[in-house]
């Protein structure tokens, strides 16, 4: 009895209009580290005990529910970006397809545990995440073949935002001009690999 | 030179950063010269791409932080924390009788087993593996090269004692607490000195020949706490193949090295040991042994005498026996913790070193003369 008194109490709440999500979202797409911090408190207990009953590990649970806040991070950012469900609800929907893939991957075909709550389509922002994810694993191989101190110096400039005398002292060249030179030739390197893996990986 | 004028000019132009006048001739050119427009779309995208890229990396790099947070608040749980105690208790009932007899039979079996194995076992071990602690001769030939070293003169080691072993250890709790192998800590005290020469003195907390691991505090006031530690401890066994680096202090000075993992268990079949490929020396004993995502997966302790490059490391697992074995004894020392979260699982080997080197130390236990 007591369950179903639960499954009611979750239902209530999940139709309860929330007010502040709209905004909690805005700030997630600056990256504002309180909206971050709230949101990651709120769902992760969820996306673990989802995991943790299905086979899963902690690390699992941290690095699906990861995962799923940067498909909401995304998403946020989209410019046409409307919520039409509740972040707990697409955060879930999220991870419990993320999981179920990794599981079929890893050939465990275990049935799931059902959670209680509701799933919302999510397949099209999997999609876009995934070609996110390749491009992001290309630049990332990119940037590592680069070497030192190409990879720091135009880390210091996209990453950090420094400015060329800032990075011309840190680095060590005689004026900004000659850091700037040396940040554009090893740019023209970063696209010349990237576009090498990217072309062939279209 | 051109190639990079022409770059600088479709940034400022990509940036929005031209004048009026300025796009309109940009325009025009880009128009007229099929090569440079489609310069201009291909650096577009790159561009955004890279964008992407940095921002993707910060928003991970932040998510991580906050997970890191949240656990030291204690906020979200870290540990696999069992959530069925319900279904333990029923299954005890269960089989409380089949468990009395198991246990009987478990209990006749283990005393044979050691019995055979305490009669076989240390005569191979002796004669065939070869410890990596540094022995008496060679440390004391190190302190005598660098005899006129000034942080020699006013070492910690207190006077009349003498040094007898040395090795690595590494932090597994940023309050001090350090991890070396059993037979690097020969004497009654240690010292540990970091990778920038500044010596600490160390308190011999607890020492299990059996597993081969001691643990160490430093008790010290120059000792500065770290809140936290860049790599984390891993239980989970590897596979064969499994890429492994280590850090150690087979001199004075921090040493690297790269291997993998060449056997599941150690030497004679020893479960709790596994096999790794790497060149260890003489002070590598009680070193860290890492996988790629920076986890610390084993101790390395001893190497085979007869080949090159066969090292036995104590699994990492062992580790946690230890400290739980100390809880249950001593609940004084209930609050060591340790790193459940690599931060340094995507960056590249030497920034991964640049972030561990300072946790690693070089240990040098005494005895009185």
């Amino acid at each position: 009895m007591g369950y179903f008194y639960l499954l009611l109490v979750l239902k209530l709440e999940a139709l309860k209009p929330e007010l502040g999500e709209q905004a909690l979202l805005e700030k997630l797409a600056n990256r504002d580290t309180n909206a971050i911090e709230a949101i990651y408190k709120e769902n992760f207990k969820m996306a673990r005990n989802f995991i943790l009953s299905n086979n899963g590990d902690h690390d699992d649970a941290k690095d699906i529910f990861q995962e799923a806040m940067i498909v909401l991070y995304e998403k946020s950012r989209s410019e046409n970006f409307t919520l039409t469900c509740q972040i707990k609800t697409f955060l879930y929907s999220v991870c419990r397809r993320l999981w179920l893939k990794k599981l079929q991957q890893s050939g465990q075909l275990t049935t799931l545990v059902e959670g209680m709550e509701e799933t919302t389509g999510v397949e099209e922002d999997l999609e876009l995440r995934q070609k996110e994810n390749h491009d992001f694993a290309i630049m990332e191989k990119a940037m590592e073949s680069l070497g030192e101190p190409c990879k720091s110096l135009l880390e210091a400039y996209y990453f950090e935002k420094k400015g060329m005398d800032e990075i011309a002292e840190q680095f060590g060249y005689t004026n900004a001009d000659n850091a700037k030179n040396q940040k554009y030739k090893c740019m023209v390197r970063l696209k010349k690999i990237f576009f090498a893996q990217y072309n062939t990986g279209m | 030179m051109k190639e990079i004028q022409l770059l600088e000019t479709i940034e400022k132009y990509l940036e929005g950063k031209m004048t009026e006048s300025e796009i309109a001739w940009f325009d025009d050119l880009r128009s007229k010269t099929p090569e440079i427009d489609q310069l201009v779309v291909e650096h577009k995208l790159f561009d955004s791409k890279l964008h992407q890229y940095a921002n993707q990396l910060q928003f991970k790099n932040e998510l991580q932080a906050i997970h890191n947070r949240l656990v030291e608040e204690g906020e979200i749980q870290d540990m696999d924390a069992s959530s069925t105690k319900a279904k333990v208790i029923r299954l005890w009932n269960k089989y409380k009788r089949v468990t009395a007899i198991a246990a009987s039979i478990a209990s006749i079996t283990a005393l044979v087993i050691y019995s055979l194995v305490s009669f076989f076992a240390p005569v191979a071990k002796m004669n065939d593996l070869q410890q990596l602690s540094k022995k008496i001769d060679q440390v004391q030939r190190n302190q005598q090269m660098q005899g006129a070293k000034i942080r020699e003169f006013d070492s910690k080691i207190p006077s009349g004692y003498t040094i007898t072993a040395g090795g690595t250890a590494f932090l597994i709790d940023g309050k001090g607490y350090l991890i070396t192998n059993a037979h690097v800590i020969k004497g009654s005290g240690a010292v540990v000195i970091d990778n920038k020469g500044n010596e600490y003195k160390a308190k011999i907390i607890r020492i299990d020949q059996d597993k081969d691991i001691a643990l160490l505090k430093i008790d010290d006031s120059d000792y500065k706490k770290y809140n936290s530690l860049p790599y984390s401890i891993s239980k989970s066994n590897l596979d064969l193949g499994t890429e492994i680096f280590t850090l150690g202090y087979p001199k004075d000075e921090i040493v690297y090295n790269m291997g993998y993992l060449s056997a599941r268990n150690g030497y004679n079949g020893d479960t709790s040991n596994f096999q790794i490929s790497l060149n260890a020396n003489p002070g590598n004993s009680g070193g860290p042994v890492f996988n790629n995502r920076g986890e610390i997966v084993g101790i390395i302790s001893t190497r085979q005498a007869q080949a090159e490059g066969v090292v036995f490391a104590v699994k990492a697992k062992k580790i946690f026996e230890l400290l739980s074995d100390l809880k249950a004894d001593d609940p004084t020392y209930a609050n060591i913790k340790m790193p459940t979260y690599t931060t340094i699982k995507n960056d590249n080997r030497v920034t991964q070193l640049k972030k561990v080197e300072d946790y690693i130390y070089l240990v040098k236990s005494y005895n009185s003369n």
